[in-house]
């Protein structure tokens, strides 16, 4: 099963929330913009990726018990939003690669069964 | 045979616009269920009912009171709100029908599945509205439920 740390490596990651769990599991992976998706389909447990940076990530995540969430494309979230991922205790990774990037790398982490290729 | 009488109630008030605390009853709603000892699966589902509500009202309608009501056999919230009504029920519980502007979307919300995500978390689902005046949701988790 992929981990945090290999997220952070594979995508190149920045994590936003210093204290996180490096070795989190995730059991599934989910990516998308609309978090009304996210509350309908993504399973517990699961990693997010997205390009919405905004609180309603975190609400969402904590409500529908996602595991960690990866901003993809350079965006980051406001201090309000980490502080408010820190308190819920959500790890957060932000990116510079696209979402295609991003999703292509973990496909191939996940297909490797979680060793992580470069 | 008649559900349990709850054992804990509480209200909470929801102001239509209100972005900025959007998710906030949801969030104490998952923390009040989960310090009850209830199961993590129901518990998620209620949390996610509560949180598509809320969402609902912030963009939607103008005020609302949700009330909590648990008991050892259910979760019960009913969601009263003044607001425009739905013209159109049936349309409204479509996936993918969707009212909202551009500004709701960005925000990551508007797909058209609130409603229709609401009532398959539900176990009972009822829904009621007079346009004009405001719609009323009464939502049903048991929490020893064989949930699809």
């Amino acid at each position: 099963m992929i981990v945090l740390k290999d997220v952070l490596a594979l995508l190149d990651g920045e994590l936003l929330t210093p204290a996180s769990v490096l070795d989190t599991p995730f059991p599934k992976v989910f990516a998308s913009d609309l978090m009304s998706d996210v509350l309908a389909s993504a399973e517990p447990g699961a990693l997010l990726l997205t390009g919405l940076a905004n609180a309603h990530v975190v609400s969402t995540c904590s409500v529908a018990d996602l595991a960690a969430v990866v901003f993809v494309q350079g965006k980051r979230p406001a201090p309000d939003v980490v502080v408010q991922a820190l308190s819920r205790n959500l790890p957060l990774v932000a990116t510079r690669l696209t979402m295609f990037e991003a999703c292509s790398k973990i496909a191939g982490l996940v297909e490797d069964g979680g060793h992580a290729r470069r | 045979m008649p559900a349990a009488e709850p054992v804990f109630r509480r209200e909470f008030p929801v102001k239509g616009g209100d972005f900025a605390k959007a998710g906030a009853a949801a969030c104490e709603i998952k923390e009040l269920l989960k310090d009850l000892g209830l199961d993590a699966a129901t518990v998620r589902r209620a949390a996610i009912v509560a949180y598509e509500a809320e969402m609902n009202v912030i963009m939607y309608a103008w005020k609302a009171r949700m009330d909590l009501a648990v008991s050892p056999d259910e979760v019960r919230l009913t969601v009263d709100d003044s607001g425009p009504g739905i013209a159109d029920i049936e349309l409204a519980m479509t996936e993918g029908y969707s009212t909202a502007t551009a500004e709701m979307r960005e925000l990551g919300f508007g797909a058209g599945m609130g409603l229709p995500n609401i009532k398959r978390n539900a176990d009972v689902f009822a829904i009621d509205s007079e346009v004009g005046r405001g719609t009323r949701l009464d939502i049903t988790i048991r929490t020893n439920g064989h949930h699809p």
